[in-house]
């Protein structure tokens, strides 16, 4: 990180004249895991964009037919293409960074021993598949 | 393979200079040589002024903690052949103050460290003549990878947090906090945990994960504060429940 001057004090023998290092704001541009890091925080952003897309709709419904068709029409303009398609790759990228971590702080033990890794996370991937099934199953069965 | 390799140092010399600057020192290449061989050599042979702390040579001590091409190493097990052809960036450890050179002051970490009561806390001692306190293998292993830490300081250097925040505990002194709650002879965890969720404790935490990355004993602290905070928000929502869940 960047290394900038700190306030000047005079040297005496035996007492520490510390330098102290700034970080810089650009502190998450020197690794590519900080990056990544800063990048999974704010999809964060994306998700509470879908919440409210939902509330909305919800809404829509509630309100009646026509409201619900004036609602459909918007959300098929290229506005919201660009935005729900950009929303949902930053989605995607916070579950599966998220599922991949679980592990970490999911620490599963049967008879003694630590559920490997990579059990608690596909558990995770499972449970998403599974639930995203029952959600296609209720939008196609009609 | 080379004949020498050239090492840029950080040089702080407060009785000299208000900023760190660096110094380049040419040194034999060794294929067997770590970067603390080479410090050494540049104190015996080239600069006898240059400050840095080791001890043990072994990754044991963790005294030797610094930063290699940016990233928090020990030095002692750091070889000079996997960052050929150098030069070779050796600096303090990061977000703790110079005091000369390549030594930081870690007075900070000391002071969190003894907050969070790092030794086994118990409501009453049994008396000596009961015996041992004792442990089956089983629980051993719930704190035996956290108790690994040697103190090295690479997981602070490692933690933007701490950079940004330097009110918060940090990876290590809460991994070794739950090194000790983990323990079966210890009663303190309730009163650790009391601690770690106050505003500087484990909440700061964003789960960046680069302390258990730099880790040079797979402590884990990022899974240990992670796992506190699961511990924590349990304990909260049962304490919603009618007679706190029980």
């Amino acid at each position: 990180m960047t290394m900038s001057s700190s306030a000047p004090a005079h040297y005496r023998p035996y007492h520490p004249k510390w330098y102290r290092q700034r970080v810089s704001v650009w502190w998450w541009l020197e690794k590519p895991v900080y990056a990544l890091f800063v990048l999974r925080e704010l999809t964060s952003v994306a998700v509470a964009f879908f919440a409210l897309m939902l509330l909305a709709l919800i809404r829509a419904v509630a309100a009646g037919p026509e409201a619900y068709a004036r609602f459909q029409a918007k959300l098929q303009s290229p506005l919201f293409l660009v935005l729900d398609g950009i929303a949902l790759a930053l989605v995607l990228f916070h579950t599966v960074t998220w599922f991949n971590v679980a592990p970490k702080a999911l620490v599963v033990r049967i008879g003694g021993r630590r559920v490997p890794d990579a059990l608690v996370a596909g558990a995770h991937y499972a449970a998403w598949l599974g639930l995203s099934g029952v959600v296609a199953y209720v939008l196609l069965r009609g | 393979m080379p004949e020498t390799v050239k090492l840029e140092v950080t040089r702080y010399r407060p009785e000299q200079e208000d900023e760190p600057s660096f110094a380049t020192y040419e040194v034999p290449f060794r294929k067997d040589w770590v970067v603390l061989d080479a410090l050494n050599y540049i104190k015996d042979r080239l600069d006898g002024t240059l400050s840095f702390r080791w001890s043990c040579r072994m990754g044991v001590c963790g005294s030797c903690g610094m930063r290699v091409d940016g990233e928090p190493k020990l030095t002692c097990a750091t070889f000079l052949a996997d960052y050929l052809p150098g030069p070779i960036r050796v600096e303090p450890l990061e977000h703790f103050p110079i005091v000369r050179d390549l030594v930081v002051d870690l007075s900070d970490f000391l002071r969190k460290l003894t907050k969070v009561k790092p030794w086994i806390v118990r409501e009453h001692e049994k008396p000596v003549e009961e015996g041992e306190y004792l442990q089956t293998p089983e629980q051993l292993d719930a704190y035996k990878p956290l108790s690994m830490c040697i103190n090295c300081m690479l997981c602070y250097s490692a933690c933007p947090i701490y950079g940004l925040e330097q009110s918060f505990i940090g990876p290590a002194a809460i991994a070794l906090a739950q090194r000790y709650s983990r323990d079966s002879r210890d009663q303190g965890a309730a009163e650790r945990l009391k601690l770690l969720q106050q505003t500087d404790g484990i909440w700061q935490c964003t789960f960046v994960g680069e302390c258990s990355a730099v880790c040079p004993k797979n402590v884990d602290p990022a899974g240990a504060i992670q796992q506190y905070k699961l511990e924590a928000a349990t304990q909260w929502f049962l304490s919603l429940l009618p007679r706190g869940g029980r």
